[in-house]
């Protein structure tokens, strides 16, 4: 990975090292202080909640459905906890509020030049039910910051925190694990141009393209069932993975509940070496896909396994792909819910 | 098996042929188009709405035979049923037809298909956001559209890359395939390019949708209906028109057999299903290559008329381009080809306009009429699951 875009010229002029050993210097660090929210638990953000939701689930209004229920009385929506701390339109807008350590993370991502963000995912627990009254407070602390990953929206840092939510007895009543990513708006990006990865091969773009980014799509989900989720999960831990029928050791791709060869339901993986020779390859350039840059190299791989794939090829220029050219795997994190195979090109030597 | 003796060989006919206009904008619902369609088709065959008993369509049309028969004044059905695979269920539905009738489930059996696919949902726009499902047949798109493959045109870039490593096929050896279907379409008043012929240099100049396919290798998007009317092979002698006798109907599906994706067989270089189908062909009709007057070759893509040529036996394995260059597609040719345009030149009706092609070169009236036409091969999508069929003037 190249060294974060701002990290030379940097007001504290700190190599690149030392700028990672400062986000690493973040984990365990609060961000935001224990603070109780502007309202404590109360019927009229609950109905307003429930309406703009959807959610007519009565014990969280009517007083004698939540008694039916076993419960003293009503309660608020489980999802509410993070809306009892949360600051308000103005003090939002105004970037009024936050803690001293999220100011200061801002301030070191924006450093690297990790000026976007977006939510990626939230998980939650929740260990009590929040009742009228309740008056819920939140503490945000960073769990870890990622090394740079390449993604569809440009190279970025994963950065979680836990947020532990606590009722006015200070006891824990919810506790959120919660993801952005902090990117670098591609076209800002410091990295030198790679024209045959899609992560960074842009066409040639005008100042008005760089001043107004369009808004990232992405990539198009597989469908995950049943047959094929084990190849996804793995693909998620950067493990590229050949089902392998159980009676008759027959690998097969793409993936199936039955062997052709023998009939067995029975199946297991092997790991792919990650090495492969390209079967054939093709060059995209219409229809275009806005999750995509164009010209886009897609190929059938043939692994060392004799099992082929269709994927990406990276870091090589469209005009010198070539079939039988040797390849070798590495891993896209296309976005944080999307990890895929794609293989760039290697020395004949290298081959086996 | 005696081909004399084959219970499907010449028991069946197609008697009318109905469309509508190809246009970019048809103006009228999918279901309209149908309609009109199917009226004219019947009108064509000398019969009336009331004489249709059965309706074979393709899975993708989105106007069921029920709409259709409700609004024409079709009345009761004893047959209906659908062929899966877009482009590749064309011959299917007149093999259904043909072997309804053969068996007496149905008298006058009418095939259909009818789409906006230019003004509505284009297909060549490609999968990559098409909704989702857990089912089978869409997870099969899990393993292209993650990584950016996703269009017909890409998929068969695949195939076509692999073809030319082999056999040192290039993009002007596609070209020629094109070339050819907009001479003929130049001279068909009814087709989209009617006298706008190309030559190879426009082939070459035009750009690239998915390399080694060129804009001029794929062909158009087309708003239209088409329909066909099968009945007995004796009572056609009694309608109308001269009766185009199925002397053959086919469908195949190859080992390992994806859609527009098999990409994980042995070779890429064939087309296993269209072998499969010409087998059938071949062994239902009595006939060989050699008795094919004209062929009707579906080319929604260029590169993929050449293995064809290959597997129906008019040339050997990775000739196909000699075979095109030494000018054998032409009028004056071996075999005359796609005298109507093709999908490329008159209209891309998931080869449906093609049968319709093929029932007037037996009858002698295509605008393209080669000298002798008799017995006319026709084939259905390719990449996918497919079918095929020869009609003959038959006894």
């Amino acid at each position: 990975m190249s060294e974060p875009a701002g990290a030379e010229q940097g007001e504290r002029g700190t190599p690149g090292a030392s700028y990672e050993e400062r986000l690493r210097a973040f984990a365990g660090r609060e961000l935001v202080p224990p603070k109780p929210g502007p309202d404590p638990v109360n019927v009229p953000m609950i109905r307003h909640w429930a309406e703009a939701m959807g959610d007519r689930n009565p014990v969280y209004l009517d007083e004698a459905a939540a008694r039916a229920t076993g419960r003293p009385g009503v309660v608020a929506p489980a999802s509410m906890a993070q809306a009892w701390t949360m600051r308000g339109y103005a003090a939002t807008v105004a970037g009024r509020g936050s803690g001293p350590g999220a100011e200061e993370l801002a301030a070191l991502l924006h450093e690297g030049g990790y000026t976007s963000v977006v939510a990626t995912d939230s998980e939650f627990e929740f260990l009590r039910e929040l009742v009228p009254g309740d008056h819920v407070s939140v503490r945000e602390v960073v769990e870890s910051i990622s090394p740079e990953k390449a993604t569809a929206l440009g190279a970025g840092r994963f950065v979680t925190t836990v947020r532990t939510y606590t009722d006015h007895n200070g006891a824990t009543v919810a506790v959120q694990r919660w993801r952005t990513l902090r990117f670098r708006p591609k076209d800002r990006s410091h990295k030198p141009a790679d024209p045959g990865d899609p992560n960074t091969a842009r066409p040639t773009s005008t100042a008005a393209d760089a001043q107004v980014e369009p808004p990232k799509v992405l990539r198009p989900r597989p469908a995950v069932n049943r047959d094929n989720a084990f190849w996804f999960e793995a693909a998620s831990e950067h493990r590229l993975v050949i089902q392998r029928c159980a009676g008759c050791r027959a690998l097969r791709h793409p993936p199936g509940p039955c062997c052709p060869k023998c009939g067995s339901f029975e199946w297991d993986t092997v790991e792919s070496s990650g090495r492969g020779r390209v079967h054939s390859f093709v060059v995209n350039h219409h229809p275009r896909h806005p999750a995509f840059a164009y010209p886009l190299v897609v190929a059938v791989v043939e692994l060392e396994e004799d099992t082929r794939l269709i994927t990406d090829l990276v870091g090589v220029r469209p005009e010198e792909v070539t079939i039988d050219m040797p390849v070798a795997l590495e891993w896209l994190d296309a976005d944080p819910g999307l990890s895929l195979p794609v293989f760039r090109p290697v020395a004949q030597e290298d081959q086996p | 098996m005696n081909p004399c003796q084959h219970p499907l060989s010449g028991a069946a006919a197609i008697a009318g042929i109905g469309a509508t206009e190809f246009s970019k904008d048809s103006g009228r619902s999918e279901l309209r188009l149908a309609c009109e369609a199917v009226l004219a088709a019947v009108a064509d065959a000398g019969l009336k709405p009331s004489d249709v008993d059965g309706m074979v369509t393709f899975t993708a049309d989105t106007s069921s035979e029920i709409h259709i028969a409700r609004n024409t004044g079709i009345g009761e059905l004893t047959f209906f049923s659908r062929i899966p695979h877009g482009g590749g269920a064309a011959c299917g539905t007149i093999q259904q037809a043909a072997m309804a009738v053969a068996t007496g489930v149905a008298e006058v059996v009418v095939c259909y298909r009818a789409f906006n696919e230019r003004s509505g949902e284009r297909y060549g726009l490609g999968q990559a956001d098409r909704p989702m499902d857990t089912g089978a047949d869409r997870a099969a798109y899990s393993w292209m559209t993650p990584f950016g493959l996703s269009a017909p045109a890409q998929w068969v870039a695949m195939f076509a890359r692999r073809y030319m490593h082999e056999y040192g096929a290039t993009s002007e050896d596609f070209g020629r395939v094109a070339v050819v279907d907009r001479a003929h379409a130049a001279a068909n008043p009814a087709a989209w390019f009617y006298q706008r012929p190309i030559t190879l240099a426009d082939h070459q100049a035009s750009r690239w949708i998915a390399e080694p396919l060129r804009l001029l290798d794929c062909c158009q998007e087309t708003d239209g209906g088409q329909a066909l009317v099968v009945v007995s092979a004796e009572r056609a002698r009694d309608l109308p028109h001269p009766p185009a006798v199925v002397l053959a109907a086919a469908q195949g599906s190859g080992q390992d057999q994806h859609m527009m994706t098999s990409y994980y067989r042995p070779t890429i270089s064939g087309i296993p299903e269209m072998g499969l189908v010409g087998r059938q062909l071949y062994g239902q009709s009595g006939l060989a290559p050699e008795d094919i007057g004209a062929a009707i070759l579906y080319d929604h893509f260029t590169p993929l008329v050449l293995p064809q040529l290959e597997e129906l036996g008019f040339c050997g394995r990775g000739e196909a381009k000699d075979f095109i260059a030494e000018g054998n597609l032409e009028l004056g040719g071996r075999l005359p080809f796609n005298t109507h345009g093709g999908q490329l030149g008159e209209a891309y009706l998931h080869g449906m306009n093609g049968i319709a092609e093929a029932v007037r070169l037996v009858r002698g009236t295509s605008v393209n009429q080669p000298p002798d036409a008799r017995n006319v091969l026709v084939t259905a999508g390719t990449g996918v699951p497919t079918s095929g069929l020869v009609l003959g003037p038959g006894e």
